[in-house]
């Protein structure tokens, strides 16, 4: 007979996600997602000033910081019709790839990895072994085996304090674990390094947007001034503190990041036939080189890819009003015309109706509604989204980057294409991604030089800053690509203020309920079949819905009527 | 990366003396504790590790942000903060553990170290509905933190969700978010607003209490004034400009490109007070008004509520030297006594003209434009 287990909280992701998954056999036969936190921000929205609202949305996420601010001006500027100047567009890739490479690297290292490396394995790894391993792998200096016996015995000082902080009650020792000491060690190595790098990646959204997290973002195009010949404005100094970010960021994920993936894949192999999920994928694309209004343009390209067939692309239209709905059959909401139906974003509703159990509570009565998220659908499919999707499709396409990268992993894995879709091909095509962006990011900053070159120093279009300059009414939407996934925002303007917004988030897509149709999203399909060899330590569990890289505050919607009273804690 | 701080075993070896004096030394304390033999053993282990500062940090409704901007932090850098100083037993961002294994690390440390944890708090707490807006384990934020905060020495309110509410209580308020220093009462709280706060202040509020033994002296509000002592106006690098009645006044416009004062782009530097003009972000590359936007008062209560935010501020509250014309005597006669401010006062006094023209014509378009906003 199957039996319930209950992971909650699910740690290092963000935001407040619980699985319940029904075991039977050591397998994992059926599975429910649910995200227990919901803070409302589009009922706020309404009738602001549409020029404020990337200040607020931007607070949707810390983690994927600036991609919902870039979200909702690009649909403040589609309503408006506002072009955006080249330089601008640069700023916002920038900004883009910058985010990309410090999210990969720190899902990969630091909300990740502890699914694969077992910390407690890396006392026992002998110093010199791993520094002959480190430096066959790569270039990177630090790999003496005075380095790694230095960071074992400070390791081991740790460990012996008796206060394991973060790592206490980790799944240490479990069967899953399948690295050598030496790669462990490793690893660690790698977790602190990464750590101390992630914060300098994100100096270049100091440089553009004065601070991280949540750096500025302006509709119509960027904040930051450009002006060689002034102190107050980006100069060389600024920009070449930009490029040098840059090269050193490409020279640790081609020098850390990337090896340190190929060497511990390896040893997960069974992991490629595990945790594939739903099998569309879609991606909205992003990094124009030629103006946003220009798809085929972007680096990133836009399409869906249907039951995994590579060959055909198909295109999708965020405004036809048929293709994406979102749906609450299974979602603490209500739709003023009953729940079967889905509804478009621009006529999307968010009226709470908390149906759960009342806390504390053991289960979730998975029959009726059981998440505060909304279950988005294009043309009735369920989708998976983030850096597989995208991956997928410019494969699919035929990027010389992306194919000639995914050709050499899958080579040195000696795994076929199809080995992708899969828990192991989602965190294969994380480190793709951030390898090809490294590059690009690169090209945006010769362009941005090269413009400048040219006289072009335009940052900002304000034709349509002022309201006056505005329609009755106006309806837009905002396109990205967040590092998790597909992330758009819908807004429909009235009388110069917001009369609607949705925001329909990867996470939503990823991890939401089941359908009308009792359609499974990602997370929940992915686990079906996932072996699980102790219930009481669900370390698959964690490892498959890990590989998505969940972010749950973006994917919650809510109104109720405000409370009254303010309860005090009697602390003594 | 630093080495960890040293323990008393190092330390007495830093001082020349051996292992074999070192363990005399451990006998004789042990001797002098009362404890039998076996008891040595002990005495050498905590002299040769030292406790860390156990840490519980709990997630409510939030982004996430305060979690990532604290590993930003330069000086010291995290790891050696989580390896060293502190014990961060609970994150859900980035402890190993999920789940039941999780939660018994958050029971640990709040038997073990009852009464002597630092209890840190991200995000607000909702009580609508009976606090069903934000659930974890199966337990209401506001259960779980009720527990936590009964047990902790002390609570640091990260950022201005714990602080103040953030967004999310923004009106209509629809899940009432709530803070922290509206449910506790007889506790020491530190609040650390901001959205999020700057990484170095969130690591310098720690290592106060840490290097000090005793929390930062805190203002009014609760915020520890060697972060939040000063507006950013008056520590902007681009003040002069405003005495000056140099404005940008649209983006990216000439005066833009020579990074003039961005108070009539709604700047709100002048109502707000943060390190981050002095410190600024990132360790010291830039903050937002050197990157060409204004500051959107992320620091302060309710910051949300003075939108637009590329409306400019019509006055200022309390003492500052936009008061208003009628004001600006009884302001000068208070300025006096606080010395650097009333030099400002008294060079912004000659534009004052100009200025306030400007500000009067804003203020009656906010009035007409706004009508009871504010009161929401």
């Amino acid at each position: 007979m199957a039996k319930r287990i209950v992971v909650d909280p699910i740690t290092r992701i963000e935001g407040h996600l619980r699985i319940e998954a029904e075991i039977e056999n050591g397998k994992i036969i059926d599975a429910y997602s649910s995200g227990t936190m919901v803070r409302g921000i589009e009922l706020i929205l309404q009738g602001r000033d549409p020029r404020d609202a990337w200040a607020f949305t931007e607070r949707v996420c810390g983690v994927c910081t600036t991609v919902h601010a870039l979200a909702s001006v690009r649909c403040v500027e589609n309503a408006l019709d506002i072009k955006i100047p080249p330089n601008a567009e640069l700023v916002r890739n920038l900004m883009f790839c910058a985010l990309y490479m410090q999210d990969h690297v720190v899902h990969f290292y630091h909300l990740h990895a502890l699914d694969w490396v077992d910390v407690v394995s890396a006392l026992k790894a002998d110093p010199k072994a791993t520094s002959e391993i480190a430096q066959s792998i790569s270039p990177w200096p630090k790999s003496s085996p005075k380095y790694f016996s230095g960071l074992q015995k400070r390791l081991t000082t740790f460990v012996e304090s008796g206060q394991l902080g973060i790592f206490a009650n980790g799944y240490w020792g479990h069967p899953a674990y399948k690295l050598p000491p030496e790669i462990n060690l490793i690893g660690v190595a790698h977790y602190l390094e990464a750590l101390e790098w992630q914060k300098e990646i994100v100096k270049i959204h100091a440089i553009l947007g004065g601070k991280n997290p949540h750096p500025n973002y302006l509709v119509g195009g960027a904040p930051v001034s450009i002006n060689i010949n002034e102190a107050n404005a980006l100069n060389m100094e600024r920009l070449a503190y930009i490029q040098q970010l840059l090269q050193n960021a490409k020279t640790f994920i081609d020098q850390v990041y990337i090896p340190d993936l190929l060497a511990v894949a390896p040893y997960y192999l069974d992991w490629a036939g595990i945790g594939g999920g739903v099998s569309n994928y879609l991606s909205y694309g992003d990094l124009p080189t030629n103006g946003y209004a220009d798809i085929s343009s972007f680096k990133l390209p836009r399409g869906i890819i249907l039951n995994r067939d590579l060959k055909n692309i198909v295109e999708i239209d965020p405004t036809d009003e048929e293709e994406i709905k979102e749906y609450i059959t299974h979602s603490y909401y209500d739709y003023s015309d009953g729940d079967k139906a889905g509804k478009h974003p621009w006529k999307g509703e968010t009226n709470l109706n908390y149906t759960g159990p009342k806390p504390p509570y053991d289960q979730l009565n998975v029959s009726s509604k059981y998440s505060w998220l909304k279950t988005p659908r294009w043309k009735n499919k369920a989708m998976e989204v983030g850096p597989l999707s995208r991956m997928l499709v410019a494969y699919a396409k035929g990027d010389e980057q992306v194919v000639e990268l995914t050709n050499a992993v899958l080579k040195k894995l000696n795994a076929p294409v199809g080995a992708l879709f899969s828990t192991l091909g989602r965190t294969a095509a994380r480190g793709i991604e951030s390898a090809v962006v490294a590059n690009w990011a690169l090209e945006f900053y010769d362009q941005l030089i090269a413009n400048i070159k040219n006289g072009d120093s335009r940052m900002a279009n304000m034709e349509k800053w002022e309201p006056e300059t505005w329609p009755a009414e106006a309806k837009g939407v905002g396109l990205t690509e967040a590092p998790r996934g597909a992330l758009a925002h819908w807004i429909v303007i009235k009388d110069k203020k917001i009369d609607n917004y949705q925001l329909v988030v990867p996470t939503t897509w990823n991890g939401s309920p089941r359908d009308a149709d009792g359609q499974r999203s990602a997370f929940e399909e992915s686990l079906i079949g996932t072996p699980v060899a102790d219930p009481e330590q669900p370390l698959e569990i964690i490892r498959t819905i890990h590989s998505f890289d969940p972010c749950l505050a973006c994917a919650v919607h809510l109104y109720d009527e405000k409370g009254t009273y303010v309860h005090k804690v009697e602390t003594f | 990366m630093t080495e960890h701080s040293p323990t008393m075993w190092e330390e007495i070896k830093g001082q020349g003396y051996s292992r074999r004096d070192f363990l005399k030394f451990c006998a004789w304390t042990a001797a002098f504790l009362g404890l039998e033999s076996s008891g040595i053993g002990k005495v050498v282990h905590a002299m040769e590790t030292k406790t860390r500062l156990p840490v519980i940090w709990l997630h409510g409704q939030e982004c996430t942000c305060c979690s990532e901007s604290f590993i930003r932090t330069s000086h010291p850098i995290v790891g050696d903060i989580i390896l060293d100083h502190i014990s961060l037993d609970y994150t859900e961002t980035l402890m190993a553990p999920s789940g039941h294994q999780a939660e018994k690390s958050l029971h640990d440390t709040m038997k073990k170290y009852k009464g002597e944890y630092i209890l840190c708090v991200e995000g607000s707490i909702p009580l609508g509905d009976d606090g069903v807006y934000c659930c974890i384990g199966g337990k209401t934020m506001l259960q779980v933190f009720e527990e936590a905060a009964s047990g902790a020495k002390a609570i640091i309110a990260w950022g201005n969700c714990a602080t103040y509410g953030c967004v999310q209580s923004a009106k209509p308020n629809p899940t009432d978010a709530t803070t922290v220093q509206k449910l506790v009462s007889g506790k020491p709280i530190i609040n650390v607003p901001g959205c999020p706060p700057i990484a170095e202040v969130m690591a310098g509020t720690i290592l106060h209490v840490l290097t000090f033994g005793r929390i930062p002296e805190l203002d009014g509000q609760g915020r520890p004034k060697a972060f939040y002592s000063r507006r950013v106006h008056d520590t902007c690098y681009r003040r002069p400009n405003y005495d000056a009645g140099l404005f940008v006044e649209t983006f990216d416009d000439e005066n833009a490109k020579k990074g003039y004062c961005l108070y009539k782009v709604g700047c709100r530097g002048p109502v707000t007070y943060n390190a981050c003009a002095i410190n600024k972000w990132n360790n010291g590359v830039s903050y937002p008004i050197q990157s060409g936007h204004g500051c959107l008062g992320c620091s302060e209560n309710d910051f949300w509520a003075h939108g637009p935010f590329y409306k400019h501020l019509a006055s200022f509250p309390g003492f500052g030297i936009e008061t208003t014309a009628d004001d600006i005597g009884i302001a000068l006669g208070a300025a006096t006594a606080v010395g650097i401010t009333a030099h400002a006062v008294s060079t912004n006094i000659k534009k004052r003209k100009e200025i306030n023209k400007e500000v009067e014509i804003s203020r009656i378009k906010n009035i007409e434009k706004e009508g009871g906003e504010k009161n929401g």
